[in-house]
């Protein structure tokens, strides 16, 4: 640029990998947003990855159309899948509605952020509150941590005769895994809605709107798709397979 | 300079990319392999149709299809600059040798059990 002679030492450096600015463009904040659930991704894997184990060693495994037909409060039997539909459609849906807030933000407009952002907060709790009438059919059943319904029940929770050992070892192993597994996803989407709620007052008050950028926004709906996307995982591995 | 400034341009464009239309696409896309899966589940795997066995395959593909549309479009890292897509992506690769690992050690635990 200036005639004077540098020499190649001292020239300024500014390209991405010689310190002259962040080889990933991206903020601070997001970015550890990004290696924050990179390591939740690592836990979730390893408790649905020890539920494999330890399935595919079992002589029996609780037929999930057997132990889930119920829709709470409408259906009591014979409706496989049918609530955990409505619950994986919910999220999917919160998920949407906060992609669409984030690309409002995009555009600065405050309104349409705050109502994504009630739509989603929305979404999540009544994604809770299906998860508690779920937990809440299961313990009528009998299941919880490390308690299995009686033998004349738990027999109906299987297609093929095994013996009553077999089954109430997988049984326990299946209630287990279960409640901590929905449960460590549940209180995910727990703090998830409470992050959402904050971050909504925060655009009511205009926190972002004088900030110019609704780049928190964007942070928090990677928080919140991380949780759809770990419902996508416990819904197929508990649900389907 | 005038590099760096064009360049900052060309990323701002790609992060409008996500349009309204794109997100309902891929919403509609999501929508779209839960009801196949759906389908599998409550009738073709009950009648008989397809086999269980060949249908957890089939279940875990579709999974990771929506994974794909989730971290890619919603979680916009599709439009990231490729080091942040390498240095997510590439401890994943870790996760599958957990479940190569495991899944190998689970065979040798029904040995043990009988």
């Amino acid at each position: 640029m200036s005639t004077t002679a540098v020499s190649p030492i001292d020239e300024v450096k500014s390209t991405p990998w010689s310190g002259g600015r962040s080889p990933f463009n991206v903020e601070y904040g997001k970015m550890m947003m990004w290696f924050f659930l990179l390591s939740d991704a690592f836990t979730f894997s390893s408790l649905l990855i020890s539920y494999g184990a330890l399935r595919f060693s079992a002589a029996a495994w609780p037929d999930a159309s057997l132990v889930f037909q119920s829709v709470p409060g409408l259906i009591e039997h014979g409706a496989p899948l049918v609530f955990v539909g409505i619950m994986t459609f919910i999220l999917i849906l919160s998920s949407v509605t906060m992609v669409l807030a984030v690309e409002a933000g995009h555009r600065n407009a405050k309104k349409e952020v705050i109502w994504w952002m009630i739509a989603t907060v929305i979404g999540g709790f009544m994604f809770l509150g299906c998860q508690a009438l779920e937990w809440n059919h299961l313990h009528s059943e009998g299941f919880w941590w490390s308690s299995i319904p009686n033998a004349e029940t738990l027999k109906e929770f299987f297609r093929n005769g095994v013996s009553y050992h077999d089954q109430a070892l997988s049984a326990h192993q299946f209630a287990n895994l279960f409640f901590t597994i929905t449960g460590f996803h549940g209180f995910h989407v727990f703090t998830g809605v409470l992050i959402n709620i904050i971050i909504t007052v925060n655009v009511l008050l205009g926190t972002y709107e004088k900030r110019g950028s609704y780049l928190m926004i964007e942070k928090v709906g990677l928080y919140w798709h991380f949780v759809d996307l770990v419902w996508v995982f416990v819904f197929t591995f508990f649900y389907l397979v | 300079m005038s590099t760096e400034t064009t360049e900052v341009h060309a990323e701002h464009g790609e992060h409008d990319g996500m349009s309204k239309k794109r997100i309902i696409k891929v919403a509609l896309i999501l929508s779209a392999i839960t009801c196949v899966e759906f389908i599998i589940a409550l009738f073709l795997v009950p009648k008989g149709i397809i086999p269980g066995n060949v249908a957890n395959p089939i279940y875990i593909v579709l999974t990771l299809f929506k994974a794909f549309y989730i971290v890619a479009y919603f979680m916009h890292l599709k439009f990231e600059r490729m080091s942040l897509i390498f240095a997510i992506i590439v401890p994943i690769l870790f996760i599958i040798g957990l479940i190569l690992v495991l899944t190998n050690e689970s065979h040798h635990w029904i040995d043990l059990r009988l």
